[in-house]
């Protein structure tokens, strides 16, 4: 599901913003660093396909929702992660200026959310350990199954966070995440499904395609991956500032000011523009009215802190998969000496 | 089915479209409408949870921009109406939890609520208007010239571009087969079954592959090097800078002085 502008907080979206872009450039110098140019046409036909699937897709009977595929597994099958990751946020791109999917602003976390996860969790710690490099078609299901289901899960979750983090929705974070982590699962399995009964009919049609894939090269360790690395601890940094930022301050100021009630209106206004640091807290206050109501600033501060870390987390969860990526990438580069050998490319079987 | 999918392709070519146009505001360097689209979204949501009132006048930058431009309103709400589902999802339960009378009118309490739920539609509103007009005064192709003149990757503009090319052929294909499938299944009512969908979404991708390296053998023998060639010339000059530093300054000037908390006290002392 896409996140969108209107939930957003300038804090938020910029962080978000920052991660994707770094990923993006991370991703392009990876790319380009594999010298395999035929890989940008097929990058940017099979992110069209993307979109043409998904306008098939929603007519499947049975679910009910409008959830749509993602088909982020399915390009990072095909392509690997870092050229599905480009494929992935061009289809973003293209579904918030087209069909307004999201906004400019939310952008970001949709690349992060929705590229991040199936790209480089699901796809290399699940998908590929549990297919392997001999596929069967039991392995293709679970494999698909699982890592569908885990990076939309968290997907999901990632928009509840970004969203309770904003502060403009007054859901509290536990209903938000009740509401979304099953429909996301119901998803989730939907997208399992389909991946692996098209992955299967490639393999059964034209296993060259798979193999090609599957064994995509190992490169050397870029200077690149240091700034990704440099931007992912800045991520964290942000990310973990904004939330302390936001427990600091246990009660909305414009709440308290609201509830002695009378010239309010003004007096809020001029508090919210006289001080351009308070964007922030104003914004990233986690919104929740059951704690607000209760009064004591201990639930609220408490509240307030459950969100912020659970956002930290998930940031610092973030920084360490990608830090465990590179380092995986960085240890595979050692068999290869020619970082462009691919054209006679062996199984890398260490994974 | 295929009539949300004939309307959804309708719609990007009709967006391409009015891209195409020759306004004084089409001409303007896409970097610089860019620019100001990102000010502005910004500018829209840093406001408050509860703000109305500033984020009214808001509304100036599109009607400018619609009237400049000479594009089509009801289109855009259209658009608008298509992809709320969601932001109205989410935002509908604020009314529900938050319930605090915060605006008396006369013998009506309105809560908190409903104050922050006008306030998101409003937010949601001038952004994703704010990307359609960008995207209609601007045309795709010129968007990822903008986007690799501003740093944005080569590998990443130019897949871009790609994939919006080849868009409108896949989607031409899978509304083919669409066609085909229904026309050999008579009381299937337009339901397609799960396996028959793996195996139209299956030789759609084969057919994607082979096409990919079609084109990519045409291009190559066409010279092909990764750059993308616009056929309109655009540069960042003395227009451009006044645009930018017009509605950006505006934009600026409206989300932080009392400017809007005068106009909004307007605002709601009209209403209230």
């Amino acid at each position: 599901m896409h996140m969108a502008d209107a939930l957003l907080s300038p804090a938020v979206g910029g962080t978000m913003w920052a991660a994707a872009a770094a990923a993006t450039v991370y991703c392009s110098a990876k790319v380009r660093q594999s010298l395999d140019d035929r890989k940008v046409p097929l990058m940017g036909v099979l992110a069209a396909f993307v979109f043409a699937a998904q306008m098939i897709n929603f007519t499947i009977p049975g679910t009910g929702s409008s959830g749509h595929l993602g088909g982020g597994l399915m390009l990072a099958i095909l392509l690997g992660p870092p050229a599905a990751f480009l494929a992935i946020a061009s289809v973003l791109t293209v579904q918030a200026l087209f069909f307004a999917d999201g906004g400019l602003l939310a952008l970001g976390c949709n690349i992060i959310n929705l590229g991040i996860f199936p790209c480089f969790i699901a796809y290399p710690l699940i998908y590929k350990r549990i297919v392997g490099s001999h596929p069967t078609r039991a392995r293709l299901l679970t494999g698909s199954l699982i890592a569908a289901i885990v990076g939309l899960q968290m997907g999901a979750f990632a928009v509840v966070t970004e969203t309770t983090l904003s502060g403009v929705s007054s859901l509290p974070f536990s209903s938000f995440v009740v509401l979304m982590q099953p429909i996301h699962l119901a998803i989730g399995i939907v997208e399992g499904l389909v991946t692996a009964g098209v992955i299967s009919f490639i393999w059964q049609a034209r296993p060259e395609i798979l193999e090609k894939a599957a064994t995509d090269q190992p490169i050397g360790i870029l200077p690149i991956g240091k700034i990704l690395v440099i931007m992912a601890a800045l991520t964290v940094l942000i990310g973990g500032l904004l939330s302390w930022y936001a427990s600091e301050h246990p009660d909305g100021l414009e709440w308290s000011m609201f509830k002695v009630s009378g010239q309010e209106e003004l007096e809020t206004r001029e508090g919210l523009h006289k001080d351009l640091a308070g964007v922030q807290e104003q914004t990233a206050l986690m919104p929740d009215y059951g704690f607000k109501k209760s009064a004591a600033g201990d639930s609220g501060r408490l509240g307030t802190s459950v969100a912020g870390l659970v956002g930290g987390l998930l940031v610092l969860l973030l920084g360490v998969v990608i830090g465990l990526v590179l380092k995986k990438r960085g240890a595979g580069g050692h068999d290869h000496s020619h970082p462009h050998d691919h054209d006679h490319s062996h199984p890398n079987h260490h994974h | 089915m295929s009539t949300k999918i004939d309307r959804a392709f309708y719609d990007i070519g009709h967006l391409d479209i009015l891209a195409e146009a020759d306004t004084p505001l089409h001409r303007l360097d896409p970097r610089a409408k860019l620019l100001t689209t990102a000010v502005f979204v910004v500018c829209v949501v840093s406001f408050g949870k509860y703000e109305i009132a500033g984020l009214l006048p808001f509304f100036l930058y599109p009607a400018v921009v619609i009237g400049l431009a000479e594009l089509p309103l009801s289109f855009l709400l259209r658009k608008l109406l298509l992809v709320s589902p969601f932001v109205i999802f989410i935002g509908i339960f604020n009314p529900w939890l938050d319930r605090e009378v915060m605006v008396q009118l006369g013998p009506v309490g309105i809560s908190g609520g409903w104050v922050s739920f006008a306030s998101l539609l409003l937010r949601f509103s001038l952004t994703v208007g704010a990307a359609l007009l960008l995207i209609a005064t601007t045309g795709f192709g010129t968007i990822c010239m903008a986007l690799e003149q501003l740093g944005a990757p080569r590998v990443f503009t130019v897949q871009l571009l790609l994939l919006y090319r080849y868009l409108f052929v896949l989607i031409a294909e899978s509304i083919r087969m669409m066609r085909a499938q229904s026309l050999r299944s008579f009381n299937a009512k337009g339901r397609i079954s799960y396996r028959v969908f793996l195996q139209m979404l299956g030789n759609l991708l084969l057919r994607t592959i082979d096409r990919a390296q079609r084109i990519h053998m045409a291009m190559l023998s066409r010279a092909f090097t990764g750059e993308i060639r616009i056929v309109r010339q655009f540069s960042f000059g003395y227009k451009e800078a006044c645009f930018l530093a017009g509605f950006g300054g505006l934009f600026l000037c409206l989300r932080l002085t009392d400017l809007t908390a005068l106009l909004g006290s307007l605002v709601l002392g009209i209403t209230g």
